[in-house]
């Protein structure tokens, strides 16, 4: 059976860690949208979105995604992303996003990768 | 695959409805032998299909209808989505420019993109009040 969306934050260092679990569609992108907007308050820019739990994502969760990007760059961060199923990877493949994304095989990959660019 | 067959919801015009829909659309489609990838497409495109009526057709106002059928012939699947509300013009789609959208920080018209590149064949036409969008997919 399907899962209902839920989100679990956590803190590695200055690294906040958003793991987002369940479905992800245009029902609860909001969701998404106020842990970033909540993080860029807070001045954490520093962001991995850990997907191991994400079962499914539609157009609407890409698009959160789409608009802090730019915001967070600026800002000196970055969102990166880690341990997609091939699922939800194909379907951010599909609209281009590992060209523009950072995606990591998994967190600690993705959690050194911030730290060597600190 | 089994002789052809079809089934219909009706469903009012909320993403409250976006899991309904989709456990709708995968009991249908797990009827017959497809993978999982087939699958995860085709519940994919009947959300992103539904969700642009909801936004776009009815502007976010749940007090409509919409109607989806689904339904096989001979090795194809497909699936039809009926609206009343405001007609999409498929000839004035842009495809979306990825980079370009990040950087305006503009968000959606991803839906009709991925609806493209997920299933084979996408129709949409209008007769009356009603519009139509009839997407196939070979299993």
């Amino acid at each position: 059976m399907m899962k209902h969306f839920t989100i679990t934050k956590r803190q590695e260092e200055h690294i906040a860690i958003l793991e987002i679990n369940g479905e992800l569609d245009a029902h609860n992108a909001f969701q998404l949208e106020q842990q970033f907007k909540t993080l860029i308050e807070t001045e954490a820019y520093h962001i991995i979105v850990n997907c191991s739990n994400l079962e499914y994502i539609a157009s609407a969760g890409l698009g959160v995604f789409m608009a802090y990007i730019e915001d967070i760059r600026n800002l000196g961060g970055d969102i990166k992303l880690s341990n997609m199923t091939d699922g939800v990877y194909h379907v951010f493949d599909l609209l281009g996003f590992p060209s523009l994304y950072d995606i990591h095989r998994d967190e600690s990959e993705a959690l050194s990768s911030f730290k060597t660019q600190k | 695959m089994k002789a052809s067959t079809s089934q219909s919801i009706n469903v009012s015009s909320s993403t409250e409805h976006l899991r309904e829909v989709r456990n709708f659309v995968q009991k249908f489609v797990q009827q017959f032998d497809v993978n999982k990838n087939y699958l995860d497409e085709i519940i994919l495109a009947v959300d992103e299909a539904y969700t642009n009526i909801i936004k776009h057709a009815y502007n976010n106002d749940p007090n409509h209808n919409v109607k989806i059928e689904l339904g096989t012939s001979k090795d194809t699947l497909w699936v039809r989505l009926s609206d009343t509300g405001i007609h999409f013009n498929a000839d004035e789609y842009q495809p979306p420019d990825l980079l370009k959208r990040i950087k305006n920080k503009q968000r959606g018209g991803m839906g009709v993109y991925l609806i493209n590149k997920l299933m084979d064949s996408v129709e949409y036409s209008s007769a009356g009040k009603t519009n139509t969008i009839l997407m196939r997919k070979r299993i």
